[in-house]
């Protein structure tokens, strides 16, 4: 950072809050002309908020924001457009049914008349073999047909295109996260030539390496907060993960564990390719975590776990029941148009029956029993489940699972937007049932939520790469996991 | 008191969507009444009766159907009652010994084209409604080749059947009704109907929730395509013939009873009492416009408005909730 330089960037007390969560919560933030600036931090640290305030696509509370010494009053992406902002997003944002050169077009308004599409396939073409030299991708080939590598490829190749208006910064999020290591290197290599032009960069990855050896400077994140900043020389991968921990909080007591050797095995996901010995295991009694950064396969693997149940598996070997607690309410746990008893017994309609017929009093007296041990508030069970709050939602679904004879008990995530109260409440059961030999495997993205578990596995892209024993289990090893060497 | 207890019951209505269709036919009734001056509504009632019962029939299978969510319907029932009647005529061949064996073929034929249906949509995960079509293309052709346009008439034991009478009822009616009052019981007391339901709201919930959700829809393509073969039986027999059109007027007929009967379009949640007002609302409808003079495109142009309209009504009850 050299004194003189102009700011690209400049916001001051920048906060933004979604309903209680604050989502940004006081931030000063520059970026300089020609600088290139690594953003990290831990899930719902506010890297994302932050970014897409920079682009325009969402307002904020309170604060100043100034991009290329203009203010930003109302969220406008046009303008930050305009004032030279690029972004390229985790979430591709090309048209799949489009062709690459149809795509570059879109973005380049000014590109109309005859012959556009043409100039349009000549400019992309160009950037992406100045960027990804030997990319082999043509402009007049279908989008959603290209690996997502490539994908990722002509994305990050589109920002950089210039028309019209001048670049100035460009923010790539997770921009090598589908790239193998070759393109990862040539990307970043071309972000250092582009820097040297004076383009200013912010520059988001996962991989602290890459972030480490590309960077100039290093913002690091907490709590909608930034916690640390400072020149990229001054740091190392332990000093980066410490920052994004922070203090190591004190930990609760949590309680001793029993080891359960000789329990049956439930559930084991068996290690590729033949070689011996499991990834994972769980016995009766266990309560497994996953762990890791978000949508880093988590969820796959319990689907994997559901489906080994009914289907054979070869990777998969499951022995009991399961059952699964939706994290995501609305796709993947509540029926809306049915009450709360509807739902708390559907998943045990068959031991609800008798002679080919549902019974009324079975159904209600499981459904009492539950609204009792689980505190579900409602007046009367038979009322929609749309009339209970999201927490209670959320203990209809535990209900429904743990009503189940189930012996395995599979949970998504299930604590998002629950209340702490019922939180505790909630673990309290789930220690209750495993004692009496369940078994729960439980994504969590929350670090006090593994305190309950036995075992706790990592996994980065879609792989279990740590297992981490009860004892073992903080925030400093799971993140260390988690970020794991660059690929 | 009275008007509170008449509040009471105003406050219900919207729980009770069926109502409405009933509320709907009385009032047509009453006023075909009018228009004949009351003369022949024993035969009217009789007539609608029976009219609907058909209706009611097909319309059960329909909202078994599409109460697997929004999406989901079955366009092949007038070719598959049209083939189904055709093949039960010439099973049975004017034999009064054949006439269980004809009813099998009518089974077996609709159910057929149900595992059809199921296979176009699951495999080929075509949408329901171009499969069904599909399907239903398919089959008239067969049925054109197969019946070659002459009508075989039915036993005289089969065509006596819809003539039996009991309590001034036809005994096939009272038959249809026990039927939906079974239909009634799967749709709310089983696993199945409790399957379908779940289905309808959130297919991917319900799979997770343990429902095995393939089967299903199988079963309930393959149950509805049955009843549709089953009342292309007993419409030969009505009628005293078999015809390529015979159901024709079903594929219209059948999605509206059930819309108009309180069953919800984006699936999830069904009702068999509404079917029974919404036939007989239909039934009387053309009644009515029958005996006003109206032509077959006046009919038609009405019952469409009729199913707009309360469709329309049902989406806003839908907002509110």
């Amino acid at each position: 950072m050299t004194a003189g330089k102009t700011s690209i960037v400049a916001f001051s007390a920048v906060a933004k809050a979604y309903g209680n969560v604050k989502a940004l919560n006081g931030v000063d933030f520059v970026v300089d002309a020609g600088e290139c600036v690594g953003l990290v931090g831990h899930n719902g640290a506010g890297k994302s908020t932050l970014v897409n305030a920079i682009a325009g696509t969402i307002g904020t509370d309170a604060g100043r924001r100034t991009i290329a010494g203009q203010d930003l009053t109302e969220h406008s992406v046009v303008l930050a457009h305009k004032l030279g902002v690029r972004c390229v997003f985790q979430e591709l944002s090309l048209c799949p049914n489009l062709t690459v050169a149809e795509n570059a077009r879109i973005s380049h308004p000014s590109l109309t008349g005859w012959g556009s599409l043409r100039r349009a396939d000549a400019l992309i073409v160009a950037k992406l073999d100045d960027i990804f030299p030997g990319h082999g991708i043509r402009g007049d080939q279908i989008v959603g047909d290209l690996s997502i590598g490539r994908r990722q490829m002509v994305e990050v190749a589109r920002v950089f295109t210039q028309s019209v208006d001048p670049i100035r910064l460009v923010i790539l999020d997770e921009p090598t996260s589908s790239l193998d290591s070759h393109a990862s290197a040539q990307l970043l290599a071309y972000v250092r030539r582009a820097v040297a032009t004076g383009v200013s960069c912010i520059f988001i990855s996962h991989l602290l390496n890459e972030v480490l050896a590309s960077t100039d400077r290093i913002v690091v994140m907490r709590d909608g907060k930034v916690a640390v900043t400072g020149a990229t020389i001054d740091f190392d991968r332990e000093k980066l993960v410490a920052a994004m921990v922070g203090i190591v909080s004190a930990r609760q007591n949590s309680v001793a564990k029993q080891r359960r050797g000789d329990a049956p095995l439930r559930v084991a996901v068996h290690k590729k390719h033949g070689a011996a010995g499991n990834d994972l295991d769980a016995k009766a009694g266990e309560i497994i975590g996953l762990s890791g950064l978000a949508a880093h396969g988590q969820s796959n693997l319990l689907v994997r776990i559901f489906q080994a149940a009914s289907r054979r598996d070869r990777g998969v070997d499951v022995t009991a029941t399961v059952a699964v607690v939706a994290g995501d309410r609305q796709t993947d746990g509540v029926f809306p148009l049915w009450s709360v008893l509807e739902n708390i017994a559907v998943r045990s309609l068959s031991a609800l029956s008798s002679y080919a017929l549902i019974s009324q009093e079975k159904q209600r007296a499981m459904g009492e029993t539950w609204r009792q041990r689980l505190g579900i508030r409602t007046p009367d069970l038979g009322n929609s489940i749309l009339s209970l709050s999201g927490g209670n939602q959320q203990k209809a679904l535990f209900a429904r699972a743990l009503a189940s004879d189930a012996q395995i008990i599979l949970m998504d995530d299930p604590m998002r937007g629950v209340d702490i109260a019922t939180k505790l409440e909630v673990y309290a059961l789930i220690q209750e049932e495993a004692a009496k030999g369940r078994t729960f495997i439980w994504y969590t993205t929350e670090f006090e939520e593994l305190e309950n578990c036995d075992r706790v596995y990592v996994l980065r892209n879609g792989k279990i790469v740590a297992a981490l024993d009860h004892d073992e289990v903080n925030e400093q090893n799971v993140i260390r996991s988690s970020f794991g060497e660059a690929a | 008191m009275n008007a509170l207890r008449m509040n009471a019951f105003v406050r219900t209505l919207p729980a009770r969507p069926w109502i409405w269709s009933f509320i709907g036919a009385a009032i047509v009734f009453l006023a075909s009444l009018l228009i004949t001056g009351g003369a022949g509504a024993g035969g009217i009632v009789v007539a609608a009766l029976s009219l609907a019962s058909f209706a009611v029939v097909v319309g059960m299978g329909q909202m078994f159907v599409m109460s697997l969510g929004p999406g989901n319907v079955d366009l092949s029932l007038p070719a598959n009652i049209g083939l189904a009647s055709a093949i039960a005529m010439k099973v049975m061949n004017g034999s009064d010994s054949m006439i269980a064996a004809g009813i099998v073929a009518a089974l077996a034929s609709g159910m057929l084209i149900g595992l059809i249906n199921y296979g176009l949509i699951r495999t080929l995960r075509i949408p329901p409604i171009i499969a069904t079509l599909s399907t239903s293309f398919i089959v008239q052709s067969i049925d054109i080749s197969y019946g070659r346009g002459l009508q075989v008439k039915p036993p005289p034991g089969f065509a006596g059947f819809t003539d039996l009478r009991l309590l001034g009822l036809p005994v096939f009616v009272l038959v249809i009704i026990v039927a939906s009052i079974i239909a009634a019981i799967v749709l709310g007391r089983t696993i199945f109907g409790r399957s379908v339901l779940a289905i309808g709201q959130n297919m991917r919930a319900a799979w997770l929730a343990g429902i095995k959700v393939q089967r299903i829809r199988a079963v309930t393509y393959v149950l509805c395509s049955a009843l549709g073969g089953l009342s292309g039986a007993l419409l030969a027999a009505y009628f005293r013939g078999s015809s390529t059109d015979i159901g024709n007027e079903y594929l219209l007929m059948s999605i509206a009873v059930v819309v108009i009967g309180g069953t919800s379009v984006a699936g999830g949640r069904a009702n068999l009492p509404g079917l029974w007002g919404a036939a007989l609302f239909l039934v009387l409808l053309q009644v009515m416009l029958n005996t006003f003079g109206a032509d077959a495109s006046v009919r038609l142009v009405t019952t469409g408005f009729v199913i707009i309209a309360v469709i329309t009504a049902a989406g806003g009850r839908v907002a509110e909730r």
